[in-house]
C-alpha cells in the first residue's frame, strides 16, 4: 500500500475543489476519460469555453436536457474539434479588437477523442496547429471508438482485439501499429505538448497549466483507461493508466519548444505483460506476440531516452 | 392526447442548455450494486480517493475527511483500489 | 449615395461584405470563388476590413471554423463553390441547427465527376433541404444588393439561420458589370452591429449542441422550419427597407413580360440575361412569352409562385442541374409540388439545360419555348428534356 503513495507525493486537498465536470453524468463506472477531463478542468478553471468533438466524453456530458458542464461549451461534428476552436479563438481574438466581448485571455480548450483526434480529426488538428491558433488541444485516447461500441482506432494498439480488429484464426486483432500522435504533432513545431495520464494527477495538472500559459497552439495527449473497452475490473482504470506508464507502454513526456524531457526515467521498467494481462482485449495473445510487443515498447522507450538526453545537451 | 412534455415553442432555441451542471439531478447512485463505506479511523486525508473519483462523488466534509455522494456515486470501486490506508470499503448494495 | 462603378462580381461582393463590417471569414479556395476571398483577404491585410481572416484547410473546416466564430458572437461569413460545398454538407444542416446566422456566397459550378470547373446549379441544388435561406443573383448589382441584405435577414432575432447568396460561377463571379456601390455610412445606417443572443462566455456558461433524444428532436427541427418559414416576412421587410433607403426593388418572384403571357420561361441566375434578349425577340413576333424567376429559392415562395403562374397555359422550366434518376429539374420538381394542389394549374414542362458550364443560347430558349408548346397541345411526353445533347 506505501508504495502507491510514491507516486503521489502531494496533498490532493489543496486541489481546488470545484467541479466544472459535475458529479451525475453518464459516464460508465470508472471511466478514465472522464476522469482525465475532471482533472484537466481543475487547472483550466471557470475561465474557459470547451469545443467538444463527438464521443463519449461530448455523449456522456450533454443529453439534453442534461449538461455536466459548467463552463460555456460547443458540440459540432465529430471531426471538427479543432476547428471550432480555432473559429472561437480567432471571435473572440476580433470582437475584442473592437471591443464587444469582454476583456481578458480565455482558455479556449478542444477536445477530442483518439478517433476524432487521429482519424477523422486529424486534419483539422493538423490545420490549427499550423495556423498557430492560442488554443489548447486535449485527445483523450481510450485506444478505439468506444462511443459506439469498441471499433478500431489508428490509436489501437498492436494485438488489441476490437469490434472491427477482432482476434480470430486469421488476425492477431489490431494488426498495425499505435499511431504516433504526438509524435505527427511535434512535428508542427508547436510550442508545447505533453503525453499525461489521470494516475498521475498532479502530473496531468502541472501539464495542463504549462499547456495553458503557454501562447500558441499546445496539445496533451491523455491515456485513459476504459474498463468497457479494454475489458478490465471497473475500479482498475487507475491502475491500468499506472502500469502503461511502469511498463514503458506510455512514456509520460513534455517537448518544450522541439526538446523533449521524460518526465519519469524509469531505468528498470515492470514487463508489459503485468499490464497486458488483466485487460481482455489482450487475452488472446501468445507469449511470442508478448515477446515481440515487449520488444517495440524498449526499443520506443529507449529512442525516447536518447532523444531526452540529446536534447537536454542542445 | 395531452402531454406534459413542453411544446417546440417553449424548448430554448437549438436546444441549448442554459443550466450549468443540470446533470447534477441524475441519479447515478442508481447503477451501483456494490457501495463504498467508509472507516473515518484508518484515513489519513490525503485526498487520493476524491482526486481518482471519475464521477467527483467524494467530497470534503468540515472535519477534513472525505464522504461519498451516494446519489452520484456509481460504485466503480477505484477509490477502495487506490486508498493507500483501506480506509474506504466496497459492500453490497443492500446490506 | 451610391457610386456608380464597373467591378468585378466577386469583387463586388467582396465589397459588400467589407461594407457589412463582417468580422470574421473562415474560407477555403475553390474556382469559381477564389477572387472573392483574395480580395477579402487583401482588403485585410491592407487595414481595410478589420477582420479574422482564417485560410483554412479545408471547406469542411471552414465551415466548422465559421461555427465557432459565429458562437462567440462575430459577424461570420464564407464563401465556396461546388466541390467545396459538398465538401461543407454535413456542416450546414449543423449550422442551421444551431441557429447560427452565418452568410456564404456560392459561385454555383457544377459538381463532380467528371471534374467542372464552369457553371451550372448542382452545387446549390443538392443542398435544399439544409436549412438555410437561399437567394439567386442575376446581376452584379443582385450580388452586391443580396450579400449586404443577406446579413441583416439571418441576424434578425425572428430568424437566426445562416444565409447562401447564388451567384452563377464564371458568367456572374467573373464578369465586370457596371453596378452601385453604396457608402459605408449608409451600408452601417441598413446594417447594425450583430447582436448574438446566445454566444460562449465563461460570464454565461451554456451548452451548445447537446445530444438530442427521440423525444425533443422533432419539436427542435419545428423550431428550425418555423424560423426558416417566418424568415419569408423578415426578407420582405428587409427588401421594403432596402428599396425605401436605396432605391433598388427585390421580390420573391421577379418577372418580364409576365402580366400577358401564355408561356412562362422559368430560370434562376445570370442565364435569365439570355432568356430575356430571347423573349423581347418573341415578343416581336408576336407570341406571348414571358419569364419568372426564383429570387428567393428558400424558404420556398408558394404564394408568389402561385400567382405568378396563374393565367399561363405553359411554364418552361429551365433547370441549370439534374435530379440523377429522379425528376430531372429541380426548380421543375418544387414547381409541379407548389402548383399540385391547384385545381387550375399549367402546363410545367422541364428542361435541362446549361450543364457544366455550355452556353444557353437564345436559340435553345426558341427551342424550348416550342417545346412547350408541342406539350400544351399535345400533352407531356417526357419527364423532362435535355436541351443541346448531341445524341
Amino acid at each position: 500500500m506505501a508504495e502507491k503513495t510514491k507516486s503521489l507525493d502531494f496533498i490532493p486537498r489543496l486541489l481546488p475543489p470545484f467541479e466544472l465536470l459535475a458529479e451525475g453524468h453518464r459516464g460508465c463506472q470508472g471511466c478514465g476519460e472522464a476522469l482525465a477531463l475532471r482533472q484537466v478542468m481543475k487547472v483550466a478553471g471557470p475561465n474557459t469555453i470547451i469545443c467538444s468533438a463527438t464521443g463519449c466524453m461530448e455523449i456522456i456530458t450533454s443529453p439534453y436536457p442534461e449538461t455536466a458542464w459548467r463552463v460555456p461549451w460547443i458540440h459540432v461534428a465529430f471531426e471538427n474539434a479543432a476547428a471550432v476552436a480555432a473559429g472561437v479563438e480567432a471571435g473572440i481574438k476580433i470582437l475584442q479588437k473592437r471591443g464587444r466581448y469582454r476583456e481578458g485571455r480565455v482558455n479556449v480548450i478542444a477536445i477530442g477523442g483518439d478517433g476524432g483526434t487521429a482519424d477523422i480529426g486529424l486534419q483539422a488538428l493538423s490545420g490549427a496547429l499550423e495556423r498557430r491558433h492560442d488554443f489548447l488541444y486535449v485527445c483523450t485516447d481510450n485506444e478505439a471508438y468506444m462511443n459506439t461500441g469498441i471499433q478500431r482506432s489508428s490509436s489501437t494498439p498492436y494485438g488489441a482485439s476490437t469490434t472491427t480488429s477482432p482476434t480470430g484464426k486469421e488476425s492477431i486483432g489490431q494488426q498495425t501499429p499505435k499511431k504516433n500522435l504526438p509524435k505527427i504533432v511535434a512535428a508542427h513545431d508547436i510550442p508545447y505538448l505533453a503525453t499525461a495520464c489521470p494516475s498521475y494527477p498532479l502530473d496531468l495538472m502541472d501539464k495542463t497549466r504549462r499547456a495553458l500559459d503557454t501562447v500558441g497552439p499546445t496539445y496533451l495527449h491523455v491515456l485513459s483507461a476504459c474498463p468497457t473497452g479494454w475489458r478490465h475490473a471497473i475500479d482498475m482504470a487507475v491502475e491500468m493508466g499506472r502500469l502503461a506508464v511502469e511498463t514503458g507502454v506510455f512514456p509520460l513526456y513534455e517537448i518544450v519548444d522541439g526538446k523533449l524531457k521524460l518526465s519519469i526515467k524509469m531505468d528498470k521498467r515492470k514487463p508489459v505483460a503485468e499490464y497486458m494481462k488483466p485487460q481482455g482485449r489482450f487475452r488472446h495473445l501468445k507469449p511470442e506476440d508478448i515477446e515481440r510487443i515487449q520488444q517495440q515498447v524498449d526499443e520506443y522507450y529507449e529512442s525516447l531516452v536518447y532523444r531526452a538526453e540529446c536534447d537536454a545537451g542542445r | 392526447m395531452a402531454s406534459d412534455k413542453p411544446t417546440w415553442k417553449e424548448y430554448p432555441m437549438a436546444a441549448t442548455i442554459h443550466q450549468p451542471g443540470s446533470a447534477t439531478g441524475q441519479n447515478t447512485g442508481d447503477w451501483r450494486s456494490e457501495r463504498p463505506i467508509r472507516h473515518p479511523e484508518k484515513c489519513d486525508k490525503c485526498g487520493i480517493c476524491w482526486i481518482f473519483c471519475p464521477d467527483a462523488a467524494l467530497f470534503m466534509n468540515e472535519e477534513g475527511f472525505y464522504e461519498v455522494d451516494l446519489y452520484h456515486c456509481k460504485g466503480c470501486g477505484i477509490c477502495v483500489r487506490e486508498c493507500a490506508k483501506g480506509a474506504i470499503e466496497m459492500v453490497e448494495e443492500g446490506e | 449615395m451610391g457610386e456608380r462603378t464597373g467591378l468585378e462580381v466577386s469583387l463586388a461582393v467582396s465589397e459588400a461584405v467589407k461594407l457589412a463590417r463582417v468580422e470574421a471569414v473562415a474560407a477555403y479556395p475553390i474556382t469559381p470563388q477564389t477572387h472573392i476571398v483574395e480580395e477579402l483577404a487583401q482588403m485585410v491585410a491592407d487595414g481595410h476590413l478589420e477582420a479574422e481572416f482564417i485560410m483554412v484547410e479545408s471547406e469542411h473546416s471552414a465551415m466548422s471554423a465559421c461555427c465557432g466564430t459565429s458562437a462567440v458572437g462575430a459577424r461570420t461569413y464564407t464563401a465556396t463553390a461546388s466541390q467545396g460545398l459538398a465538401l461543407m454538407h454535413e456542416m450546414l444542416f449543423i449550422a442551421s441547427g444551431l441557429r447560427l446566422p452565418i452568410v456564404m456566397t456560392i459561385a454555383n459550378r457544377a459538381l463532380s465527376a467528371p471534374l467542372s470547373i464552369w457553371g451550372d446549379q448542382s452545387d446549390v441544388m443538392a443542398e435544399r433541404d439544409c436549412g438555410w435561406i437561399q437567394v439567386f443573383a442575376e446581376t452584379g448589382q443582385d450580388a452586391f444588393d443580396l450579400s449586404v441584405q443577406m446579413f441583416k435577414i439571418c441576424e434578425d432575432k425572428r430568424v437566426l439561420l445562416p444565409g447562401i447568396v447564388n451567384i452563377d460561377g464564371f458568367t456572374l463571379s467573373h464578369v465586370i458589370e457596371p453596378l452601385e456601390l453604396e457608402s459605408q455610412e449608409d451600408i452601417d445606417a441598413f446594417l447594425p452591429p450583430y447582436e448574438a443572443q446566445v454566444i460562449l462566455d465563461p460570464r454565461k456558461p451554456v451548452t451548445i449542441g447537446p445530444v438530442g433524444f427521440p423525444e425533443i428532436y422533432t419539436e427542435i427541427k419545428m423550431q428550425q422550419n418555423q424560423a426558416l418559414l417566418g424568415s419569408y416576412e423578415v426578407v420582405l421587410e428587409v427588401w421594403a427597407e432596402w428599396e425605401k433607403k436605396f432605391g433598388r426593388a427585390y421580390k420573391p418572384v421577379e418577372s418580364y413580360c409576365a402580366e400577358d403571357a401564355e408561356i412562362l420561361i422559368n430560370i434562376a441566375g445570370a442565364v435569365s440575361g439570355t432568356a430575356r434578349v430571347a423573349i423581347d425577340r418573341m415578343r416581336e413576333e408576336g407570341r406571348k412569352v414571358g419569364m419568372i424567376r426564383p429570387r428567393l429559392w428558400r424558404p420556398y415562395p408558394f404564394e408568389d409562385m402561385r400567382a405568378a403562374v396563374k393565367g399561363a397555359k405553359g411554364v418552361a422550366v429551365v433547370d441549370r442541374a439534374l435530379s440523377f434518376g429522379g425528376p430531372g429539374g429541380p426548380i421543375a420538381s418544387e414547381l409541379r409540388s407548389c402548383l399540385y394542389p391547384l385545381a387550375e394549374k399549367p402546363v410545367v414542362a422541364s428542361f435541362i439545360a446549361g450543364l457544366g458550364g455550355r452556353d444557353v443560347t437564345i436559340d435553345d430558349f426558341y427551342t424550348i419555348v416550342a417545346e412547350t408548346e408541342k406539350i400544351i397541345e399535345t400533352g407531356y411526353t417526357d419527364e423532362y428534356k435535355m436541351i443541346g445533347v448531341r445524341e
